[in-house]
């Protein structure tokens, strides 16, 4: 029975887990020995003040971390009993199994379709490249609005279609888990909104980590949250209890808005 | 109550318009200037050329294959001088776009900071060389090189000055390349690589076709200086006005007539004189078709991005 913190994780394998996780950004220290288990097909929040290593904790499990010259990653993530970060792995293969969205859209400057067609281009699809669209497109709910203009660039669409451009660029790659760093935190309510209830809908099919410092956000759309500060895991939970009856103290002044 | 606005006041302020004005009269001048001076070189360019083709049909000048101003048979078609031309720039091309692109590719993709930092100011001597030593450097030492694998290459001849140009003109593709590829956002490549994309699928799905209009656009630079180039050419070419499409023999372009035609005792007045208005206008127009062609291309095929 898989367990965090003593915390059932109802009878569901970790799809993640990490082990003595540290970040090295030079001398800082940006990371600091975290253990954390992520259940499959839930979503999982990190939350924590601007600076506490949120975003960096989330690209560990992509290895993201590598493009950084000056990063260095100590300890394990397993991910079906193999560590990512094992000598012999491929950072490439990572990030195909496990996908990312980013905080501001980033769509290429291509048409829609050449964006979502992309990952399946470069692994050499097997199927109907036409269908994969479809379905990606279909996933991120956003297949009824841009189902008449495949071929419009993708910078005609707004702030908020594009995200969900880039969240169905990423389901196109068939990726197992999804992280999502902060993606909806550059758009307006009502983009905001489906992106999470679209978030809400994917869980079926993905095991979902998401960074955010929008604690209303994480209330809303996760089953577990982490809270992190100052590079330390503070305390990990089913989200109901972190927001309402933490064990920590510092995490209960974060969530209740008193610092931070 | 109008007593503080007194008259003086105002009278300082007018100074100081009057002051403001000198000034952007001034800067305009400046701008004015370099345009002017461009009008002035078309100008000149035209009263010669006109004066050019009272005594030449332009039919002749665009589809006679010989240039032969100076002989007692004048011909003056100036077909051989605009294909020695583009022949020298197009080999010039080959060797410079290619080689140009990669170089930019490898310097904003691949190489370390320091190894930019030492690699850049190398490739950027390269186009501080006075093209003459480029001509000499072609004639003393590609020429005889071309000699030893294909024995019926000429003394002068196109391929070798093609070659040097090519080497030439490779500063002018990638550092233009390199500024244009290092402009495309780093939250594209991330896209990418979050996709499971390799380094090599980032630079070359991605980063190039998002810096495709000013890839494009060091390319025409880069041919427009190839078309244009006058020394290297002149020494390594040759002064055979000669229509083929063999490398291997000498050619003239129209840079290097010009320099024939100016440096004998050509006097003012004749048609000999006036062929260097008209060759110099053709040329004048042929860098402007090019000039056009680039922005055309630009706006078709630009991925723009933010």
């Amino acid at each position: 029975m898989a367990t965090v913190y003593g915390i059932d994780l109802g009878g569901r394998g970790p799809a993640l887990q990490a082990r003595g996780l540290s970040v090295y950004y030079g001398e800082k220290h940006a990371v600091q020995n975290v253990d954390l288990e992520i259940p499959a097909n839930q979503v999982v929040a990190l939350i924590g003040p601007s600076g506490c290593g949120k975003s960096t904790l989330l690209r560990c499990f992509n290895r993201m971390n590598d493009l950084v010259k000056t990063a260095r990653v100590d300890g394990t993530v397993d991910f079906h009993g193999q560590n990512l970060y094992a000598s012999g792995i491929d950072p490439v293969e990572v990030r195909r199994r496990i996908g990312m969205v980013f905080q501001k859209p980033n769509p290429f400057p291509k048409s829609i379709y050449d964006n979502v067609a992309f990952g399946p281009r470069m692994n050499g699809l097997d199927g109907d490249l036409d269908a994969t669209v479809e379905e990606s497109l279909r996933r991120a709910a956003l297949w009824d609005e841009v189902s008449d203009r495949l071929d419009d660039s993708a910078y005609a669409l707004s702030g908020g279609q594009q995200q969900r451009l880039c969240i169905a660029r990423t389901l196109a790659v068939k990726p197992e888990i999804v992280l999502m760093d902060e993606p909806a935190s550059a758009l307006d309510p009502i983009a905001t909104q489906r992106i999470e209830e679209l978030i809400y809908e994917l869980k079926r099919d993905y095991t979902i980590v998401i960074v955010t410092h929008n604690m209303q956000q994480a209330a809303r759309i996760s089953d577990y949250t982490a809270f992190l500060y100052m590079g330390q895991l503070i305390e990990y939970g089913p989200t109901e209890t972190i927001f309402t009856n933490p064990r920590e103290k510092r995490t209960e002044d974060y969530v209740t808005g008193r610092f931070g | 109550m109008s007593s503080t606005v007194g008259p003086g006041v105002l009278a300082a302020k007018r100074s100081r318009r009057l002051k403001e004005g000198a000034i952007a009269s001034v800067l305009f001048a400046c701008a004015a200037a370099s345009t002017l001076v461009t009008v002035g070189v078309v100008a000149a360019l035209l009263g010669e050329t006109i004066g050019f083709f009272r005594e030449v049909s332009l039919v002749e000048f665009l589809t006679s294959t010989r240039w032969e101003p100076m002989f007692r048979d004048r011909h003056f078609g100036v077909l051989p001088l605009l294909s020695g031309s583009f022949l020298i720039a197009a080999g010039a091309g080959v060797i410079a776009l290619p080689l140009g692109l990669l170089t930019a590719i490898f310097l904003s993709e691949y190489a370390g900071p320091r190894l930019r930092r030492t690699l850049k100011p190398v490739l950027e001597v390269l186009a501080g060389v006075p093209t003459v030593i480029y001509g000499y450097f072609a004639l003393t030492f590609i020429t005889p090189l071309l000699r030893v694998f294909l024995p019926e290459t000429e003394i002068f001849n196109a391929a070798a000055a093609s070659i040097v140009v090519g080497v030439m003109i490779i500063p002018t593709v990638s550092s233009l390349s390199e500024d244009a590829l290092r402009a495309v956002p780093d939250s594209l490549r991330e896209g990418a690589y979050g996709l499971g994309a390799t380094k090599l699928e980032v630079s070359t799905r991605v980063v190039v076709p998002a810096a495709l209009s000013g890839i494009i656009a060091s390319f025409i630079l880069g041919l427009s200086r190839a078309v244009g180039e006058t020394m290297a050419v002149t020494i390594a070419a040759g002064n055979l006005p000669n229509l083929t499409l063999n490398p291997l023999e000498s050619m003239q372009t129209m840079t290097a007539y010009i320099v024939q035609a100016s440096l004998g005792d050509t006097p003012q007045g004749t048609i000999v004189y006036r062929t260097l208005f008209a060759v110099g206008m053709t040329l004048f127009l042929a860098t402007l078709a090019m000039n056009i062609l680039s922005q055309w291309v630009l706006a078709k095929f630009r991925e723009e991005y933010r």
